[in-house]
């Protein structure tokens, strides 16, 4: 298991090798990356930022609670900090199971849950020149940290 | 006793702020400290939402949470990782 927050390009082959054991007969990887739209607008770019010591405890606790709850302990995540370009990667999930649906279902509860509680912000750059901080429970019917956000 | 607020993303933009050091009754709650930073805004005006997520030394936490002097509060905007 392991997590971090990185500064610069997330190498997801890396990951993936660090998740392989001869035990495991699936690897998931499940790679989040900079969309043109959101909501419509044109976007050119995002800045992530994030309260870091927090952020690496939730992260260490998500993938804690997918191994316990999933049965393995081959799972790496990587989230990306400062700015990105479209299409580069802002997370990074690599999940090792002996069976795949123990690997799909660990990786989405990773991501799910890492929407929902890890304190990590960003900051959208759009075409026209404004930005601003993406607030995933604008359109949510309950504005809460359990709401449903969009991937 | 002395607390340290952090802000973040769009509420240390709101505020002009990343960091306020508080001075705090014995006893006081995450809520209160909340209360405080709501009162240093200027004017008064609605610059946090009504219920932010709130977390004491790197754990949520609810606004009742009693604090101990040198707690760090963070008051969290929604998250948007990913």
């Amino acid at each position: 298991m392991r997590t971090a927050l990185v500064d610069g390009p997330i190498d997801v082959t890396t990951l993936t090798h660090e998740v392989a054991s001869t035990s495991n007969g699936a690897t998931v990887l499940f790679v989040g990356t900079v969309r043109d739209v959101n909501d419509g607008r044109p976007v050119t770019g995002m800045e992530y930022s994030a309260y870091k010591s927090m952020a690496e405890r939730e992260m260490s606790d998500i993938v804690r609670e997918a191994s316990e709850q999933y049965g393995t302990s081959d799972v790496v995540v990587e989230h990306r900090l400062g700015a990105l370009e479209l299409g580069e990667a802002s997370v990074a999930i690599a999940v090792g199971h002996p069976h795949r649906d123990g690997a799909y279902a660990a990786s989405r509860y990773v991501i799910e849950q890492l929407k929902r509680r890890v304190p990590i912000w960003k900051l959208e750059h759009y075409v026209d020149g404004t930005r601003e901080w993406v607030d995933p429970t604008r359109h949510a019917a309950h504005a809460s940290p359990g709401a449903e956000t969009q991937s | 006793m002395q607390i340290t607020v952090l802000l973040f993303a769009s509420y240390a933009d709101t505020l002009g702020a990343s960091s306020i050091a508080l001075e705090l009754h014995p006893g006081a709650t995450a809520g209160d400290a909340l209360d405080r930073v709501r009162s240093l805004a200027n004017g008064g005006r609605e610059s946090l939402p009504e219920r932010p997520m709130l977390a004491v030394n790197e754990r949520y936490a609810r606004p009742e949470h009693v604090l101990a002097s040198g707690d760090e509060v963070a008051i969290i905007p929604p998250v948007a990782g990913g």
